[in-house]
């Protein structure tokens, strides 16, 4: 852990709980921090999983810090400060903020701008952060990764409380890719959260055949540096992979430095601009292109248009694959755009071989006019 | 504002207990033959360090299971990305065929029915979750495993109402006891949604009877509640009378699938008993409402057992020629460690609860205690577990409603600790008698010495005046 943090931060075991997957390590804290009723702030858009991680068998509540793409779905002071009035007005006592850094599903690292509005903000407000940085390892490009531990120590804060109340979730399932084996910590420089976490963590061991294994290969240090290195220059190249195949569909995606996925901009391919019509193009993704791809929607993201796509789930052949189909696709909303202008008789999308090839010729032919 | 949450405030975790406490002292002295031959005996972890030669002989027959692959080739892969929660197909079928097999095939599971959990811990939890609300009971008879006020109560903010058991009987579960904890229930307000025994019982280390088995499935009829059946020992029946499962019971009773009763019954199990494997956290809800696998199939991501485990035990399990040699060999040593407990008990002038299943013996203190109280109880334990050094857990950390009566592990350790466990014991009766005997009402001047010479002319004193005194 320290050592993809560039080892600007050191970690005391003592200080860290061992849970079956970052899966239990959120619940477990949201167990330890919230009571029923009680809410944390979340930055839009996040991991749909949440939903259930941090509320279902807590009984806590989550309040979206809203984020917009007009300034890459970064975390502001204002936006914080409305979530916060927002959960007062509903009632709620808010307990926290939980982030994710690297983000799910952005794929970028927060800035040290957005860290220290959280500083400040659980500063002026008494309340915990919860970073879960699961994606920490895949960090392929600049900016660099800022830990919030990182962020915290070079803030000298005189407020010896605040260490108390920020908290990081850890896990091997995307760095090292073992979700099976079920493996995520909790870090906390409390000592009641590490206790009383430690306890719970009982309902979710880590199988001790699998404590081992792991001891053993992350003890190997030219075998660790060596693997996170790789990592991440396979994801960037990966990464680069998609976003230029995008590119040719004429489809941009948000500027990322890490994760296994991009966030994409689909917004100039909906009918119109809201929700409804998300959901109708990524059903045409889903069961005519034959994609399966995340909607905005799923992550409570704000502005409709927005899908989540991941790229290091399979081969090279078969993103390259992806982005043929997807690019068949788009060719042909854009026919199809332009054939709505013209006044002759519409030839309705199918997706018979004879239709695609005929679509693509006339796309072809167009290419010069159309885009 | 309260920083933390009240659950991580509070004490509910339970583990304040002696039960736990006395752990603590072992741990801070715990007894090795060579190291340290004076620490504290581990009596109190019901763990089972039997057969593990048969399981080491396995694994080296079989390198390919832990070793990610499957006839020689690697599924590393395959494995390493595996976090589906409806869990290893291969391995939910090894289980179910397991639990039928250590049922002499009476009954058979559908391991669509099966929720893979780690460990009964998560399994017991994961139930209450899904079948009680906070504020809502469970009745459950005493005494019972200490552990349970932590895994039932804490998070989920449940209720436990004991069914009071008592020696009259060998501590079964009556009809009167279950109507007296229903209305124990209603007097505090508390809506009771089901019963949960622990069969094969811990502490008792007895299996439950067809009586007892057929009054729970009245109960629960008539009630409109369910039953959770923790079977968690169910492997460790090592003499008669055999082990009934609840599902024969049901299957007896001509409960038609899908009725009513049918669906509220649930079984909890794990191979940390059995196969002696805590470490490897596999456990399993077994239950016959859909809804009820389909939510906790869900809940159980919070603790889903390793695809690396799953996979060595799906093919260790499938073994059947394993399986079969170790369920008799693993009962054949319990049985032979069992009875040299008992009669190293004997030989103390102790009796104890006459079991047939479990990793312990209930045993019968009473008869050293100072006077008939749960204080005594914890004086006595005290000095068994500072002076006689062995840790062994006192029956009111399991909520017994006598004092005197202590559950101790014998499957945990060699047969030579056993037996020096013995002797400390023997030892210590043997003082305590002849303080007795010389009027005495505490033994703090001789001192708790366990040095050769003091212990030979307590037994021979103790001897002399074994008529008047011993029980």
């Amino acid at each position: 852990m320290a050592k993809m943090r560039g080892n600007k931060v050191k970690f005391d075991p003592n200080k860290l709980v061992l849970t079956a997957g970052a899966t239990s390590a959120n619940e477990t804290l949201m167990f330890c921090l919230a009571d029923r009723g009680d809410a944390f702030l979340l930055p839009t858009p996040y991991y749909p999983g949440f939903d259930r991680d941090l509320k279902w068998r807590t009984e806590a509540e989550i309040v979206p810090i809203q984020c917009s793409s007009s300034n890459g779905f970064k975390i502001t002071a204002s936006a914080l400060e409305e979530a916060y009035l927002k959960a007062q007005e509903q009632g709620l006592n808010v307990k926290g903020v939980l982030v994710t850094n690297p983000s799910n599903p952005l794929g970028t690292t927060l800035t040290r701008e957005e860290l220290n509005h959280l500083i400040d903000f659980t500063l002026t407000k008494n309340v915990h952060i919860v970073s879960d940085e699961i994606y920490a390892g895949t960090v392929f490009d600049s900016p660099t990764f800022t830990s919030i531990a990182e962020a915290i120590s070079d803030r000298n804060i005189e407020d010896t409380q605040v260490s108390n109340r920020v908290h990081i979730v850890y896990s091997l399932s995307k760095d090292l890719g073992l979700p099976g084996f079920r493996v995520g910590v909790i870090y906390s420089n409390n000592e009641a959260v590490v206790s009383a976490a430690t306890k719970m963590s009982s309902f979710g061991l880590i199988s001790s055949q699998t404590q081992f294994l792991l001891s053993q290969m992350l003890s190997d240090k030219k075998f660790s540096n060596n693997y996170l290195k790789e990592n991440q220059k396979r994801l960037k190249k990966r990464k680069e992979a998609l976003v230029s195949g995008l590119k040719s569909c004429g489809i941009k995606c948000l500027k990322s430095n890490a994760s296994l996925f991009c966030w994409v901009d689909m917004s100039h391919l909906l009918t119109s601009q809201t929700f409804e019509a998300e959901k109708e193009l990524w059903k045409r993704v889903v069961y005519e292109v034959g994609l399966n791809i995340s909607p905005g929607s799923s992550c409570h993201c704000s502005e409709p248009g927005w899908f989540r796509m991941c790229f290091a789930n399979m081969s090279e052949e078969t993103l390259n694959l992806a982005m043929k189909r997807l690019k068949s696709f788009t060719d042909s909303i854009s026919i199809n755009k332009i054939a709505k202008t013209r006044p002759r008789h519409l030839v309705p999308y199918s997706r018979t071989m004879s239709m695609t090839k005929w679509v693509l010729q006339l796309a072809s032919v167009d290419r010069e006019t159309d885009r | 504002m309260k920083l933390l949450s009240g659950k991580a405030s509070c004490n509910s975790h339970g583990q304040d207990s002696s039960y736990f406490l006395g752990w603590e002292e072992y741990e801070k002295n715990p007894y090795d033959e060579i190291k340290n031959p004076k620490g504290i005996i581990q009596m109190g972890l019901a763990e089972n360090q039997l057969c593990f030669d048969l399981l080491e002989s396995w694994l080296e027959k079989n390198p390919d299971a832990a070793s990610f692959k499957r006839d020689g080739q690697s599924i590393f892969r395959e494995l390493a990305l595996f976090q589906d929660y409806h869990g290893l197909p291969a391995f939910k079928k090894a289980m179910v065929e397991f639990m039928s097999e250590i049922r002499g095939n009476r009954v058979t599971f559908d391991p669509n029915h099966l929720v893979l959990t780690a460990g009964a811990t998560s399994a017991n939890e994961t139930l209450i979750f899904c079948l009680a609300e906070p504020g809502e009971a469970f009745l459950l008879p005493t005494p019972y495993y200490p552990g349970f006020d932590r895994d039932l109560k804490w998070r989920t903010g449940a209720e436990i109402v004991p069914i009071q058991c008592t020696s009259s009987n060998g501590f079964q579960i009556t009809e009167a006891a279950l109507e007296q904890a229903y209305q124990d229930a209603e007097n505090r307000n508390l809506r009771v949604k089901g019963v949960l025994v622990t069969n094969p019982s811990n502490p008792l280390g007895t299996t439950m009877t067809w009586n007892e088995l057929n009054l729970l499935v009245s109960f629960i009829e008539a009630k409109g509640i369910h039953l959770i059946s923790d079977e968690i020992y169910s492997g460790t029946v090592f003499t008669s009378p055999g082990f009934v499962s609840l599902m024969e019971v049901l299957k007896e009773r001509h409960f038609e699938k899908f009725s009513e009763v049918w669906k509220r019954v649930h079984v909890v199990y794990s191979l940390s008993k059995d196969l002696g494997l805590p470490g490897f956290r596999i456990g399993a809800i077994y239950s016959n409402d859909e809804m009820v696998v389909a939510a906790a199939t869900k809940m159980s991501s919070f603790g889903l057992v390793s695809s690396q485990t799953q996979y060595l035990l799906s093919a260790m399990l499938s073994d059947k020629k394993f399986t079969k040699k170790y369920i008799s060999e693993n009962q054949k040593r319990l049985k032979q460690r069992h009875k040299l407990l008992v009669s190293g008990l004997h030989k103390a002038g102790i009796s104890c609860l006459q079991g047939n299943a479990g990793l312990f013996s209930w045993v019968d203190m009473r008869h050293l205690l100072r006077s008939n109280d749960f204080e005594s109880e914890m004086e006595l334990w005290k000095k068994i577990v500072y002076d006689v050094k062995l840790n062994i857990s006192p029956g009111s950390s399991c909520h017994c409603t006598e004092p005197g009566w202590f559950r101790v592990c014998f499957a945990n350790m060699s047969e030579d600790t056993l037996e020096l466990a013995m002797q400390r014991l023997n030892a210590f009766v043997a003082e305590m008698s002849s303080a007795a005997a010389h009027g005495r009402s505490n033994h703090q001047s001789v001192k708790n010495s366990r040095k050769k010479s003091l212990t030979k002319w307590v037994f021979r004193l103790s001897f002399d005046d074994r008529q008047p005194e011993e029980r």
